[in-house]
C-alpha cells in the first residue's frame, strides 16, 4: 500500500534510458562470448532458488538481472561464475557447457558487492594478481595492470592499500582486476549497492562505457531498478527463481507482461476497473490494454503516475476525474502528487515543477490514454494506490 | 576519532591502573620471590650472583646436561604442535569458515573443549590411546605432540578465529578463484597472508604452553623440560629456579613478539605521482549483502 510510495524510486520516462551509449553502438562491438542458461535449476536445502532457469546473453551485450531479495537474481550469477554448483540443467559458453568446470578456469572476471580487494596487495598487486595466476611475465604484468588501472582512471593508485582508497576507488580497481585477465564473461554482482549515490551513478556509468568499448558480454545484479534501467541492454525481471520478463528498459517499463513487473518496475497507481471488448474501464474512463486478449471482467488496473496528468474543471469541463491535492512534493527534476479522487481511493501522479498544486485545492486528473495493464481482481480495497 | 570516543561506563584511568596493579602483583611477586631466592648466598645470609655465574660459566654440561636435552625435546614437541596447528588446525578452520558454516559451533566447541578438561583426567583418557600410538609409531617422546597439540587447541583457535572474523575470508577467496587461481593459491597467497597475525598468534602461544608444561609428560614419563628441572630441583633447587626464570624470560619475549610481528606492517607505499584526494567518507565497508 502507500509504503511503497515510499520505497519506490522515481522512474520518470526522461530516466528510463540515459545510456551514454546506444544499444546500436554495443551491437557493433559484438567481440564478447555468448552465454546461455538451459534450464538451471538451483536448491539450498528445500528452497528452490534457480527453477528451470533459462536466459541467453548475446555477445557484447550488458544483461541486468533485476529483482527483489530471494528472487534468485545473485544464485544466478554465482552459478555462471562456478561458486555454486547447479542441480540442473547447462551454463553454456559459446556453446561449451561449463557446468563441470571449476571457477578457477572459467575464465570470467568478476566484481562483488563487498569490497573484495586482497589487503595485503596493493591496488597494482591486486589487479596483477590474475595475471600472475596465469603465469603472465612480470614486466607484462606489470604493463597490463597499469593499462587496466588507466581504464578506470586509477593509474596513479598503483601502490595503494585497500584501506587507502575510497570505496568507489575499491570497486574500480576490482573493476580492473577482473577484466585484466580479458576475461570471457564480466560478472558484477550489485557492485555499486555499497556506494553513495552521486558515486553510484557516475560508477555505473563508467561501468556501461568501459563494457561497450571492450565489447565485453556482461551479466549484471541488482535490485535497483534505476541502475538496471540505465545501464543495461536488456533487463530480465526475476521472482521466484526464474524470468519474468526480460526486454529492453523501454519495453519493461512501458509494457510490462505482468502486474508484478508493472508493480516492480517503476510506480503504478492500483485503481479498480472492468475490462470489456478489449479495453479497460477505470472510472468510466476507458483505456486501451497492453494484452488485448485479456478476458472481460473486473480487474486492477495498473496507471503509471506520469500517465496521469493534472488540471483544472475550467481547462475541458466534463473530462477527467474530480479530486483534491492530498500533498505535493518537489523531487527535483519533476514533482509528485497526490490526489484524492471524488469517487473514492486516491492516485499519485507526476508532473511538471513549474505546476505548484497546493494541498485541498480542487483539481482534475486525466489519463494520457497510454496502454495499461491489468490484473484479474475482485476489488475489496483497490481504490487505494500503492 | 573513533579512538577518543569512551565507552560507555567504561572504567575510570584510576579503576583500570588500580586492576592491573594488582594483577601485575600476582604476577610478580612470585618471580620477584625467585629471582631473590637464587641470590641467597646461603645460610650465612646476603645475595650475590655466584650461582648465575657458576651456571653460565659451567655450562649447561656434566650434571645439568639433561636439561640441555629436555630442551631439545621440548624445543622439537614445540615444534611438532606448531606444525599440528598449522596442518591440521588452520586449514579445518578455513574450510568451516568458507564451505561448512554451519559446522562452525561444533568446531568451537570441540577446540575450546581442552581447556575445560583438567590435565590429570585428559591423561588417564591418553594413556591407553598412547599405549596404542607407541606400538604404532614408537614411544619416542615427539609422540607427545599429538597430546600437546590437543591442549593447545583452545589457544590457537582463540587467536586465529578472532583474525578470521575480521576478515571476509569468503569473498577474498571467491575473489582469488575467479581470477584463476586454485585452492592452493587462494590459501598461501591470499588467505595465509591475511590471517599471518592470527596464525602467528596461535603459534606462539603454542610455543609458550608447549614450553611450559609439566603434567602430561611427568604423568605419560616423558621428559621435557619441566620434568627435567624437576629432577634438577631435587639436587640443586637454586639452578632449577634460574633455569625456570630463564625459560619464563623467552616465554615472555615470545609473547611480545605475539604483538610486534601482529602489528608489523608493510612498507609505507611510494608516494602517488599525483596527490590523491582522501578517501571519501563513504568508504566504509558494508558487510556481505545477503544473497538474493
Amino acid at each position: 500500500m502507500s509504503q511503497k510510495t515510499v520505497s519506490q524510486k522515481t522512474v520518470s520516462p526522461k530516466t528510463v534510458s540515459p545510456k551514454t551509449v546506444s544499444p546500436t553502438t554495443t551491437s557493433q562491438a559484438r567481440t564478447g562470448s555468448v552465454v546461455e542458461f538451459a534450464g538451471v535449476v538451483k536448491r539450498f536445502g528445500s528452497h528452490l532458488a534457480l527453477s528451470e532457469f533459462a536466459l541467453t546473453l548475446h555477445a557484447g551485450e550488458l544483461v541486468a538481472l533485476l529483482g527483489p531479495s530471494g528472487s534468485g537474481k545473485t544464485t544466478a550469477l554465482r552459478v555462471l561464475a562456478g561458486l555454486e554448483s547447479t542441480d540442473g540443467g547447462r551454463i553454456l559458453i559459446n556453446g561449451d557447457d561449463v557446468s563441470g568446470v571449476p571457477t578457477s578456469r572459467r575464465d570470467m572476471g568478476m566484481v562483488f558487492q563487498s569490497y573484495s580487494l586482497f589487503p595485503h596487495l596493493s591496488a597494482g598487486e591486486n589487479v596483477e594478481f590474475g595475471l600472475r595466476m596465469r603465469r603472465v611475465p612480470a614486466a607484462e604484468r606489470r604493463s597490463r595492470a597499469a593499462e587496466a588501472l588507466d581504464l578506470v582512471g586509477l593509474d596513479t593508485h598503483y601502490d595503494r592499500f585497500a584501506h587507502q582508497l575510497s570505496g568507489g576507488q575499491q570497486q574500480r580497481v576490482a573493476l580492473a582486476r577482473a577484466l585484466v585477465t580479458r576475461p570471457r564473461v564480466l560478472l558484477l554482482d550489485e557492485p555499486l549497492s555499497a556506494l553513495d549515490a552521486k558515486v553510484r551513478v557516475s560508477l555505473r556509468e563508467q561501468i556501461r562505457r568501459i563494457q561497450t568499448e571492450l565489447g565485453i558480454t556482461t551479466l549484471f545484479v541488482t535490485h535497483d531498478q534505476d541502475e538496471a534501467l540505465a545501464v543495461a541492454d536488456r533487463v530480465a525481471v526475476m521472482q521466484g527463481g526464474r524470468i519474468e520478463q526480460v526486454g529492453t528498459p523501454e519495453e519493461l517499463y512501458t509494457r510490462p507482461a505482468s502486474p508484478f513487473i508493472a508493480d516492480f518496475v517503476g510506480l503504478s497507481n492500483r485503481l479498480p476497473g472492468l475490462v470489456r471488448h478489449g479495453f479497460a474501464e477505470v472510472h468510466g474512463v476507458t483505456l486501451p490494454l497492453v494484452d488485448p486478449s485479456q478476458p472481460d471482467g473486473p480487474v486492477r488496473v495498473f496507471v503509471r503516475p506520469e500517465d496521469l496528468s493534472l488540471g483544472t474543471i475550467a481547462d475541458q469541463p466534463g473530462t477527467g476525474l474530480p479530486g483534491t491535492v492530498l500533498l505535493s512534493s518537489f523531487l527535483g527534476s519533476l514533482r509528485r502528487t497526490s490526489v484524492r479522487l471524488d469517487v473514492g481511493g486516491t492516485v499519485v501522479l507526476q508532473h511538471d515543477v513549474r505546476l505548484h498544486p497546493t494541498v485541498g485545492e480542487s483539481v482534475v486528473v486525466r489519463f494520457s490514454g497510454a496502454p495499461v495493464p491489468v490484473e484479474a481482481h475482485i476489488p475489496v480495497e483497490a481504490q487505494t494506490p500503492f | 576519532m573513533s579512538g577518543d570516543i569512551r565507552v560507555a561506563h567504561a572504567p575510570s584511568r584510576l579503576t583500570r591502573g588500580l586492576i592491573l596493579g594488582v594483577v601485575g602483583l600476582v604476577f610478580v611477586v612470585p618471580i620477584l620471590a625467585m629471582v631473590e631466592f637464587t641470590l641467597r648466598r646461603g645460610l650465612e645470609g646476603g645475595y650475590d650472583l655466584h650461582r648465575w655465574a657458576d651456571l653460565f660459566q659451567g655450562g649447561l654440561t656434566g650434571e645439568y646436561k639433561p636439561v640441555l636435552v629436555a630442551l631439545g625435546n621440548s624445543v622439537g614437541l614445540a615444534i611438532g604442535t606448531v606444525a599440528i596447528i598449522l596442518l591440521l588446525l588452520v586449514p579445518t578452520m578455513l574450510l568451516v569458515h568458507i564451505r561448512f558454516p554451519q559446522l562452525r559451533r561444533v568446531l568451537e566447541i570441540l577446540c575450546i573443549l581442552p581447556i575445560s578438561i583438567p590435565a590429570i583426567v585428559l591423561v588417564v583418557g591418553l594413556a591407553p590411546v598412547f599405549s596404542v600410538v607407541a606400538r604404532l609409531v614408537g614411544s619416542g617422546v615427539w609422540s607427545l605432540a599429538f597430546a600437546y597439540g590437543i591442549t593447545v587447541l583452545p589457544f590457537a583457535y582463540r587467536a586465529i578465529q578472532s583474525n578470521l572474523d575480521g576478515v571476509d575470508v569468503r569473498t577474498l577467496s571467491e575473489a582469488a578463484r575467479t581470477l584463476g587461481a586454485g585452492w592452493g593459491s587462494v590459501l598461501l597467497r591470499v588467505l595465509v597472508p591475511n590471517l599471518r597475525r592470527g596464525i602467528l598468534a596461535g603459534a606462539f602461544i603454542a610455543v609458550a604452553v608447549v614450553l611450559g608444561e609439566f603434567t602430561i609428560a611427568s604423568l605419560l614419563n616423558r621428559v621435557n623440560l619441566q620434568t627435567a628441572l624437576v629432577v634438577v630441583s631435587k639436587n640443586d633447587p637454586y639452578t632449577a629456579v634460574i633455569l625456570s626464570l630463564i625459560a619464563l624470560t623467552v616465554a615472555f619475549l615470545l609473547l611480545l613478539a605475539i604483538g610486534r610481528l601482529g602489528t608489523v606492517r608493510r612498507p609505507r607505499p611510494k608516494p602517488a605521482r599525483t596527490p590523491v584526494p582522501p578517501a571519501s567518507p563513504t568508504s566504509t565497508p558494508t558487510p556481505t549483502g545477503a544473497r538474493s
